[in-house]
């Protein structure tokens, strides 16, 4: 197991060098990057000095390569050294967003806790909707219980989530005007009411995030559940005199969940990805929405940035999900 | 002595009736599920209307009428006018059969790569470690903030040369295309992998039959099952990662609508219009939620383990 993981975690270290490559290559070789924005009134030789400046007349491997080492080396020397009070990197320059100036980790370190309050919160929520809905569908197929709760997965997975947010904010903030429709990240917690008013600008994100995913889960949950009350041991357990009970929530469960966990796991960096929709409807000043006004604004170091995080995620995540399934299931080995 | 003639006759005639193509028994399981064919009857609805509507009801979409600007439902307008007096039937209408446009194009370019790496995986092992490395490495791109960079990035060049409408619908319909083809490889790679072991295959190949004959005649038409749900998921994947790139605005331009692009506009007089939100929103939830019931009807009609219970 052990040397399983070891194996992957040096396997993911290609994968991310190839997602930073594409990331890489598709601003660099796009026709719309600002290196080609330089106006034509501007003569030629100042045209060569700036690129000289900038180092854009160097073969793309060195640029690609001084990319990858102010990425991968300066950058997280810094960090560290913030976190820590040494001076590891010195003077080395930082990775800097051409919107605001500052360094790019800063404002992604400043809007992390809004993006992992909603959206964590909305993935939990969503978790423990779905186990308990899961289980009693497939337990009870085809009862009226197992009817609706079909149905509702069904349309919480083919609706966007740009439209349910909308209708909820038509709903509950224009028609009944029980939410505020756009998300205050100003507001401290500091007392009751403060505490209230954070729990009512949180609901319609959240709820609509963990709809979204409770449906999905759901759906796992319930074919996985059906897989295994169909199999042998189930019948041997209740031949053995078990109560429903645990034959149900012992036996079968943890079989079941087996699977379910690494779609759980697997599903975590989708949810940012998610969440850049919801993020986006309810005003929410997160990761998501940092990630579309840097588009927007053309902030290429930013972009670059956050896309190359969420692909972090995305590995880590697929590792994690790889080992919990071997860690869980005695029947694989992968050695 | 009547009785023991008849039993006879009838298995007589079961056995001279003439075989039946695999595909009638599909459709009759497809039939059985209701939900299937609810949604099937859903989807075509719409895709006639949208085809046919705009033949019918002749409002151009673009054609501002500033008096009626902001009116309420009535006989000219059924769903009522926009901020610029623009016919909002006519509209919906145009902006799905962009969207189904979109949805229908990029699955079946995600289709032809996916089953192309599929089965090139499955049949050459020799090609088979590169190209599901590729398949992995693709798995793990953020495929949204991708596609966001990707529109953000190429979207005025392809306007300037191909124009700004058919630009943009190159540009969204390729970008979701490549990053849509990952799921369909690994299944038709898991099939054509057992496939390759049949006997009917080493039959062939003990006739001589080149490569390229295999693939089309023998192995491509067993691996028609994933393919079709593939597609159904397909094609409702694409029709909403379209409405949320013009949703975010880094869609199709404000002149040419699409759904996604009528409720990205709606947003904005959400407190006085909401319909103008909820119309385009039903349109797109409606087909997508179709398509899904039509994928879990063809997948339920394509297992051998549930067909003919």
């Amino acid at each position: 197991m052990f040397t399983y993981t070891l194996r992957r975690l040096l396997m993911a270290i290609p994968t991310l060098l190839f997602i930073s490559l594409v990331i890489f290559l598709l601003i660099d070789l796009a026709p719309g990057s600002p290196m080609s924005q330089i106006p034509l009134t501007i003569p030629p030789e100042v045209k060569a000095k700036m690129m000289k400046a900038l180092g854009a007349d160097q073969p793309m491997v060195i640029r690609y390569l001084l990319w990858c080492k102010q990425f991968f080396v300066i950058e997280p020397l810094h960090i560290i050294g913030n976190w820590t009070g040494f001076d590891l990197a010195g003077n080395a320059q930082r990775v800097v967003s051409w919107q605001s100036r500052s360094p790019v980790a800063d404002v992604i370190a400043q809007r992390m806790p809004q993006t992992l309050m909603v959206v964590g919160l909305s993935y939990v929520i969503g978790i423990l909707i779905a186990l308990p809905i899961g289980i009693i569908s497939a337990y009870r197929q085809y009862s009226w219980f197992d009817q609706i709760g079909t149905f509702i997965s069904m349309i919480g997975f083919s609706v966007p989530t740009f439209f349910t947010g909308v209708l909820m904010i038509v709903v509950f903030s224009i028609w009944l005007g029980w939410f505020p429709s756009v998300y205050d990240t100003t507001l401290q917690v500091t007392d009751w009411a403060s505490f209230k008013e954070q729990m009512r600008q949180m609901a319609m994100p959240v709820t609509v995030l963990a709809l979204f995913n409770a449906s999905q889960i759901s759906r796992f949950m319930r074919a996985s559940m059906l897989d295994n009350l169909g199999q042998d041991y189930v019948r041997t357990a209740r031949a053995k005199g078990l109560t429903e009970r645990v034959v149900v929530l012992v036996h079968v469960l943890r079989n079941s969940l087996i699977p379910v966990v690494t779609v759980i796991a697997l599903g975590i960096p989708t949810i940012f990805g998610g969440a850049i929709i919801t993020e986006q409807v309810f005003k929410v000043n997160g990761l998501g929405a940092l990630l579309i006004t840097a588009i927007y604004a053309n902030d290429l170091p930013m972009v670059q940035t956050l896309t190359f995080i969420f692909a972090v995620l995305i590995v880590l995540f697929n590792l994690v999900a790889d080992v919990l399934y071997g860690v869980l299931d005695p029947r694989i080995r992968y050695d | 002595m009547t009785d023991t003639v008849q039993p006879p006759v009838f298995v007589l005639d079961m056995a001279l009736a003439p075989p039946r193509n695999q595909w009638w028994d599909v459709w009759d399981q497809f039939r059985t599920h209701k939900g299937a064919m609810v949604g099937a009857v859903v989807f075509l609805l719409i895709v006639f209307a949208v085809t046919l509507g705009p033949y019918l009801w002749r409002i151009d979409p673009t054609f501002i009428d500033i008096k009626d600007r902001n009116k309420g439902p009535s006989l000219v307008h059924p769903m009522g006018a926009d901020q610029l007096g623009r016919d909002i039937l006519s509209r919906m209408l145009s902006g799905g059969r962009v969207s189904i446009a979109v949805g229908m194009v990029a699955m079946v370019l995600g289709l032809i790569i996916g089953t192309s790496v599929g089965v090139l995986a499955g049949y050459f092992r020799r090609l088979d470690g590169i190209l599901m490395r590729i398949t992995d490495l693709f798995l793990a791109l953020p495929l949204l903030p991708l596609l966001l960079v990707m529109v953000m990035l190429f979207r005025d060049p392809l306007a300037g040369s191909f124009g700004p409408e058919a630009g943009i619908f190159i540009l969204i319909v390729t970008a979701i295309g490549l990053t849509s083809w990952m799921h369909t490889a690994r299944v038709v790679r898991g099939d054509v992998l057992a496939l390759k072991e049949r006997e009917f295959v080493l039959a062939s190949r003990s006739i001589g039959t080149p490569p390229r004959r295999m693939i089309l005649r023998h192995i491509l038409p067993n691996v028609m099952s994933p393919i079709m749900v593939s597609a159904s998921l397909g094609i409702a994947n694409a029709i909403i990662t379209e409405s949320v790139l013009s949703f975010l605005g880094l869609g199709f331009p404000p002149d040419f609508p699409t759904w996604g692009r009528l409720l990205f506009d709606g947003v904005d007089y959400l407190q006085q219009f909401p319909e103008r939100v909820i119309w385009p929103g039903i349109a797109v939830s409606f087909t997508v939620l179709s398509v899904n019931y039509i994928g879990d009807g063809i997948r339920d009609a394509l297992d051998p383990r549930i067909r003919g219970r």
